[in-house]
């Protein structure tokens, strides 16, 4: 369901989610940010473009992904939200803390 | 009560549901009737020192009527639990933190042997190799504390369950307390109650199979798991009682992100609100260095933008971000400029252990890279500007990772040593709705002496207060009225210990002394008061049909020093900081088989000062000095009362758990 592409900056990550974000696959994405960070890639984009739902442990590993990030030094964005997942961090808040990119780009960008 | 009647839980039907709320009526006309009087028309301002407390006790307790009258008002009785979905997946979290590996073992296989599919855990906060290899022989998972939480708050249960939820992905969580053994029927009989997609939790009843018919501990709390979670569960307000529930993950760890958001911008405003000082402090460390100087200038203007950025409604990572971006450049710059200065840091690194995976500044000079502008960041505290060591607080204070924290998402509440009120509540606040299901699905064990029971008392009193006192139920926004009356009721009932001292106070001074605190003791005081007290009683007896709800009565006047101590500690923890404290007690009194009688030194205090007082107002009848022969009576009869109250403590002192009352008996 993820797939890391390692972008052309050598301190970026670009996370892919395919299909859904829940507690079944929350931890893989925990993980696959640690992986990144470890290697380096401290700035890390989660591309949701093909993120069709997204539960609260999957906001909740993005947070874990987010401390993660700025621990070694980095960020964590997210880009191209799906109407439903734009709900769910509405819901929580968490665009309060998380800015809703439209693009890759625009994420890698922005501050 | 039997043991069979008792585990299948007392039913309420719905002709005495009625009886019920005919019953709250009177207590409440008649309640208020009298005390409206006792206000109006009869408090003897002369000896005011004792009448004022005294109407307002008699004040709390008609609250306290109406809060119960509101409780037993809505009574539901959801009859049989909707069927059960197939395929929900399940993790039962078994909590542990020393109870011997045989009892929480005894839990964990009957926890495996729980119809529907699930998986068991044991949740070890002890860390002890004994339950590990137990719990793994026996199949189940096992899992301890992971290494962020060292040197950070534990958060004792809560934080045992926020660590599990992070490794456990079940849809649904059945928490068990290590001494709580299930029935195989337990998920069957609740997660039905799901197909709602708005119910967050199911709590069942605590029912323990060690406590006899006598209770002399008064343990079963059958009127709790019983009318008040029914009463509570009409309005929509059942609450989560930390074991034998199943929850609903999806709610938690919603509760949980948003916790999160809530506790980062509260971290980074008070941050950002105490960055002047800090700043203050830092400018008169630099006042030799003109470039460290312009720096701090460049953060304080940094700390501006911050701040009006936030108020904008900028999202919080940017702006934080962007703060620690600027303040690296400050520092920056005075590597650039200061380079004697540099010298003498860099001296102060060479004896400091170098990182390896840090630069040396020294490079950096030569070649600033990309590669060292990434790790710029982690090496923070090695620039000069940094190595002031208030700017570096501020630095990280003003941060989205919560670093104080184990984890960022904390799902179970923290704010408490009752983790379980305090997350129902903030899932209430949420929209979530909660079920109360009246059947007995989980059997654990009830404290065997005085001191445990004691010890469990204060905890249960201070957490309740502490969450009153941190976010108090009738100021949080999301609750709807009822709701908010449901959570006052526990907590206003948790203050009756200084009702109780004035209901003890004042017939002693009457009797002793011959104060009068209310103006008549006669037929006007008799004709309000009387009918109050009997509707009263009689509502007591009709919802606690066959609970055995004496010894909970008994209880709540004779705990009166715990209730006020736990009122004290709490109101200390909550604004002062300071420690909850423990029950003290010499461990001798555990062993050597001498009733713990320092336990109970206020009680028997207490019922020495009454019978002496009862004694001393006989006489002065006789003698003809007492202000009223009725006044006598009363009086008389209120310290009987106090006095049949008070001696359960004398029966509890003595109780040595129901293994030793079978050997005597």
């Amino acid at each position: 369901m993820t797939e890391v592409q390692a972008g052309e900056r050598p301190d970026v990550a670009v996370l892919r989610i395919e299909g859904r974000l829940t507690m079944v696959n929350a931890p893989a994405l925990r993980a696959s940010v640690g992986e990144a960070v470890e290697a380096g890639r401290t700035t890390v984009v989660i591309d949701l473009a093909a993120c069709t739902f997204m539960d609260s442990s999957g906001l909740g590993a993005i947070v874990g992904g987010l401390k993660a990030a700025r621990q070694a030094g980095g960020d964590l964005r997210i880009a191209r939200l799906t109407p439903q997942v734009r709900t769910v961090l509405e819901l929580t808040n968490l665009d309060r803390v998380l800015r809703p990119h439209d693009t890759v780009e625009a994420a890698l960008d922005g501050g | 009560m039997s043991t069979a009647a008792a585990a299948a839980a007392v039913q309420v039907s719905a002709a005495r549901a009625r009886w019920i709320r005919v019953l709250v009526v009177l207590t409440l006309v008649s309640g208020t009737n009298y005390v409206v009087w006792r206000w109006l028309d009869s408090i003897n301002w002369a000896a005011w020192w004792l009448a004022v407390p005294l109407v307002l006790a008699e004040t709390y307790s008609l609250v306290d009527a109406y809060l119960f009258g509101a409780t037993v008002w809505r009574l539901r009785r959801r009859g049989e639990p909707p069927r059960a979905p197939a395929g929900a997946t399940v993790d039962v979290l078994i909590t542990t933190y020393d109870e011997p590996v045989d009892l929480v073992m005894r839990t964990a296989r009957a926890a495996q042997a729980i119809r529907g599919r699930h998986r068991t855990w044991v949740l070890d906060d002890g860390d002890r190799a004994g339950m590990r290899s137990a719990a793994e022989a026996a199949g189940l998972g096992y899992l301890t504390r992971s290494a962020d939480w060292s040197g950070r708050p534990r958060h004792a249960k809560a934080g045992n369950l926020n660590n599990a939820l992070l490794a456990t992905d079940g849809e649904f969580l059945l928490v068990l307390d290590a001494d709580q053994v299930p029935d195989p029927a337990i998920l069957e009989r609740t997660l039905g109650y799901f197909d709602d997609p708005r119910v967050a939790f199911v709590q069942t009843p605590q029912w323990f199979s060690n406590v006899g018919a006598a209770d002399p501990l008064g343990s079963q709390a059958s009127l709790f798991y019983g009318p008040i979670q029914m009463g509570k569960d009409g309005w929509d307000a059942a609450y989560f009682c930390g074991s034998n529930a199943v929850l609903r993950r999806d709610a938690l760890m919603q509760l949980g992100v948003v916790g999160y958001v809530r506790d980062v911008e509260q971290a980074i405003r008070v941050a950002l609100r105490r960055a002047g000082a800090i700043l203050a402090v830092a400018r008169r460390e630099a006042r030799s260095s003109a470039p460290a100087l312009a720096a701090l200038d460049r953060v304080s203007a940094a700390v501006g933008t911050a701040r009006a950025a936030l108020a904008g409604g900028q999202p919080v990572s940017e702006v934080t971000y962007r703060f620690q971006r600027e303040v690296d450049e400050a520092g920056r710059e005075v590597v650039a400029a200061d380079t004697a200065g540099l010298q003498a840091d860099l001296a102060v690194i060479a004896s400091l252990e170098p990182r390896p995976e840090c630069p040396s500044p020294g490079v950096t000079l030569v070649e600033p890279t990309a590669q060292w502008d990434l790790q710029q960041l982690d090496c923070r505290e090695w620039s000069p500007l940094t190595a002031l060591e208030s700017v570096r607080a501020l630095v990280a204070a003003v941060d989205v990772d919560l670093a104080d924290e184990a984890q960022p998402l904390m799902p179970m509440a923290t704010i408490s040593v009752t983790e379980d009120m305090a997350t129902a509540m903030r899932l209430h606040r949420l929209g979530w709705r909660s079920v109360y299901h009246h059947q007995v699905l989980a059997r654990g064990l009830a404290p065997e002496d005085l001191r445990s029971m004691l010890h469990q008392r204060l905890r249960w009193s201070q957490g309740t207060l502490q969450v009153m006192l941190r976010e108090n139920p009738l100021v949080q926004r999301g609750l709807h009225w009822g709701q908010r009356l449901m959570y006052l009721a526990t907590m206003w009932s948790y203050l009756s210990g200084f009702a109780t001292l004035v209901y003890l106070a004042a017939p002693v001074a009457y009797l002793v002394l011959g104060v009068r605190p209310v103006d008549t003791f006669g037929e006007d005081f008799l004709v309000r008061l009387l009918p109050f007290l009997v509707v009263n009683q009689v509502l007591g007896l009709v919802v606690g049909w066959r609970l055995g709800t004496w010894r909970g009565q008994q209880y709540n006047l004779a705990l009166f020093p715990l209730w006020i101590r736990a009122c004290a500690t709490a109101a200390g923890n909550v604004w002062f900081g300071r420690s909850l404290g423990f029950v003290v007690t010499p461990k001798t009194a555990q062993g050597d088989g001498r009733p713990p009688w320092s336990l109970i030194r206020p009680q028997l205090m207490a019922m020495g000062v009454l019978v002496v007082a009862a004694i001393i107002g006989v006489t002065r009848e006789v003698l003809g000095v007492a202000p009223t022969p009725e006044g006598t009576w009363v009086n008389l009869a209120w310290v009987g009362y106090d006095l049949l109250m008070l001696s359960i403590v004398l029966r509890a002192v003595h109780y040595r758990g129901p293994r030793a009352e079978r050997e005597t008996t």
